[in-house]
């Protein structure tokens, strides 16, 4: 299993977020983890990430606990695109691009033709290469969450976690980046709220209740008119088009 | 179109970035060179610039060219070291600005923020008009135990408030809150008028008396500042959207925050108990280096380095001159010089950004 999460436990402060989460993710697929606000999704990705310590459980990528990696290591296999992410520095494009190549160099190690590469294709494949000498304060809230996903790119992971990554995003660039997720060879989980898309790019789904896993499978086997009702408390329908399922909202 | 022009980009690092940054370097070096051999000849007594060679031939490398004697007294007693050691404090300064503006990521962030400078002041005072350490501790280690003093405190109550830019801001203001009211108290209880006029005239920065002692403190200090701050230029650029990205790039952020804060803290209090409390350096000079040289530290910290240095310089040689027979505190002209410069490079950047 590329990502493996066994009876993951999270507390902040003294409120229990996650209790018990376990999930796998094998190699190269896509996982949408969805659920209702504040039923842990954020949290689960930055436990990933190991940005927070786990409670209790066990964490790991390729069957080695995430507790063994330095955090370059880990930096260097797994990458993060946070939900909001901002700065005030009068950085370029092309600068927090950049920044995606930092685990993979020494702090003075010069700039090698691989990082450039890798660059202009994270660049190039959010649709951003024209744009790089924009500075992040004239960039829209969409272009901004493109230049945090092609520094993730950039980053060469072999597992990439987005957390709601479609946020701000017009529809072309939302079809796009889920689209690209699928062709890249690499495992991603991807916190989505839009389960209409979910349903239509990821290889399975997770959805998360109140710190548990409430459902987990194929898309077809989550996204039933049933569970979208306990979890999201609202009624569904579901049509089928070419063995995808479509969601219509009964209101 | 498929030939990618990243080499010839004005913000690319690369190769052709490789020649430019040391021609810049050198650039930069050059013109501190020449600021201080500038701020050396001027004064009350004008000193060609040959004789400072010379002084240098003869000090330095033990050549014998005949001089002078007050001149070459003037120019190695007293001018030198001084200059020297201005240049250093201007390096240390201004670094611990750039670095605390990155790491908080607060633009108002500067040494003093820390705590440092007031606890600096308790320190000076508590030796000069309480006489604690029974004369063994000069003014300056005083001021230096002072300042280490207040830092730690600073850094325990940010720690214990769960950590953060913010409440490291916080935490800084409330420890300088203490340490400038407790220096308030024992100069309005315990100082003569006499004692409470030197105070003050420390207080606000001077580079008066400095000699080659101090150069032998600070030169060190500000060198290792500049090496462990570019060692740690990649590590800055890393926090622009937060520690968590930071770590999520593969830096160890808490032992990032620990080196870096203790080199601050460290480089701030041997320049404060050197020179007084000098504002203002720590905070303009790495702004007005972003807005010329841009956000990535591999260059905005060496332009820090050498802009801090040659302005500390011009400041000290402007206290120096600017009121015949007297020295006025560099700390005033820090701020009556930097703070216009800074607001017409705030308004112009603006225009243009």
């Amino acid at each position: 299993m590329s990502i493996s999460i066994r009876e993951a436990v999270w507390k902040a402060g003294r409120t229990l977020i996650l209790d018990g989460v376990n999930i796998e993710v094998p190699q190269g697929q896509v996982l949408g983890l969805l659920g209702p606000n504040g039923s842990g999704k954020s949290s689960l990705l930055r436990l990933i990430c190991r940005l927070r310590p786990l409670a209790s459980g066990v964490i790991a990528l390729d069957g080695r606990d995430i507790e063994t990696f330095s955090r370059r290591e880990l930096a260097q296999r797994l990458a993060l695109v946070e939900q909001q992410a901002g700065t005030d520095a009068p950085m370029t494009v092309l600068d927090v691009a950049r920044l995606g190549r930092t685990p993979h160099r020494g702090a003075l190690a010069a700039w090698a033709r691989h990082d450039e590469e890798a660059v202009e294709s994270a660049l190039r494949a959010t649709d951003l290469w024209e744009k790089r000498r924009q500075t992040w304060r004239t960039l829209s809230g969409g272009e901004r969450q493109r230049v945090q996903i092609a520094r993730a790119l950039a980053q060469e992971p072999t597992e990439l976690l987005l957390d709601e990554p479609t946020n701000h995003l017009d529809i072309r660039h939302q079809l796009d980046l889920l689209g690209l997720l699928r062709r890249l060879p690499i495992t991603s989980v991807v916190a989505l709220h839009d389960l209409n898309l979910a349903a239509a790019f990821c290889d399975r789904l997770v959805v998360l209740r109140a710190g548990r896993v409430a459902a987990a499978g194929t898309v077809a086997e989550v996204l039933t008119p049933d569970l979208i009702a306990t979890v999201f408390g609202v009624t569904a329908q579901i049509f089928y088009r070419a063995d995808r399922p479509q969601i219509a909202f009964v209101t | 179109m498929n030939a990618p022009d990243l080499n010839t980009t004005d913000t690319s690092p690369v190769q052709s970035g490789r020649g430019r940054w040391a021609a810049l370097a050198i650039a930069g070096l050059g013109v501190l060179v020449l600021v201080m051999a500038f701020a050396v000849s001027t004064g009350e007594i004008r000193v060609p610039f040959a004789v400072i060679a010379k002084t240098l031939g003869n000090k330095l490398f033990g050549a014998a060219y005949s001089l002078d004697p007050i001149q070459e007294g003037i120019i190695w007693n007293y001018r030198l070291s001084r200059t020297v050691v201005a240049a250093c404090s201007g390096t240390a300064l201004a670094l611990s600005g750039a670095i605390l503006q990155a790491l908080l990521r607060n633009p108002l962030a500067e040494p003093y923020v820390l705590g440092i400078s007031a606890g600096a002041s308790t320190g000076a005072v508590a030796i000069v008009i309480l006489g604690f350490g029974g004369g063994l501790l000069s003014l300056s280690g005083g001021a230096f135990i002072g300042a280490l003093g207040a830092f730690g405190l600073v850094a325990l109550l940010a720690s214990g408030s769960g950590g953060g830019g913010d409440r490291v801001v916080l935490a800084g203001i409330a420890g300088s809150q203490l340490f400038n009211a407790l220096t308030a108290y024992i100069v309005t209880t315990s100082a003569n008028a006499e004692q409470a006029r030197g105070v003050m005239f420390w207080l606000l920065g001077s580079l008066s008396g400095t000699n080659w002692a101090d150069v032998g403190i600070a030169a060190p200090v500000a060198l290792i500042g500049v090496l462990l701050c570019l060692l740690h230029a990649r590590t800055l650029d890393a926090f622009a959207f937060g520690a968590d990205a930071a770590a999520s790039l593969g830096i160890a952020v808490t032992r990032v925050r620990v080196v870096l804060f203790a080199l601050t803290a460290a480089m701030t209090a041997v320049m404060v108990s050197l020179v007084g409390s000098i504002g203002f350096v720590g905070l303009v000079v790495p702004h007005a280096m972003r807005l010329v040289v841009g956000p990535t530290h591999g260059r905005l910290l060496p332009a820090s380095a050498v802009a801090g240095a040659v302005f500390m310089v011009l400041a000290d040689l402007v206290s120096r001159i600017i009121v015949p027979q007297q020295v006025v505190p560099i700390g005033v002209v820090t701020a009556l010089v930097g703070a216009p410069a800074f607001a017409v490079l705030l308004t112009r950047s603006r225009r243009t950004a």
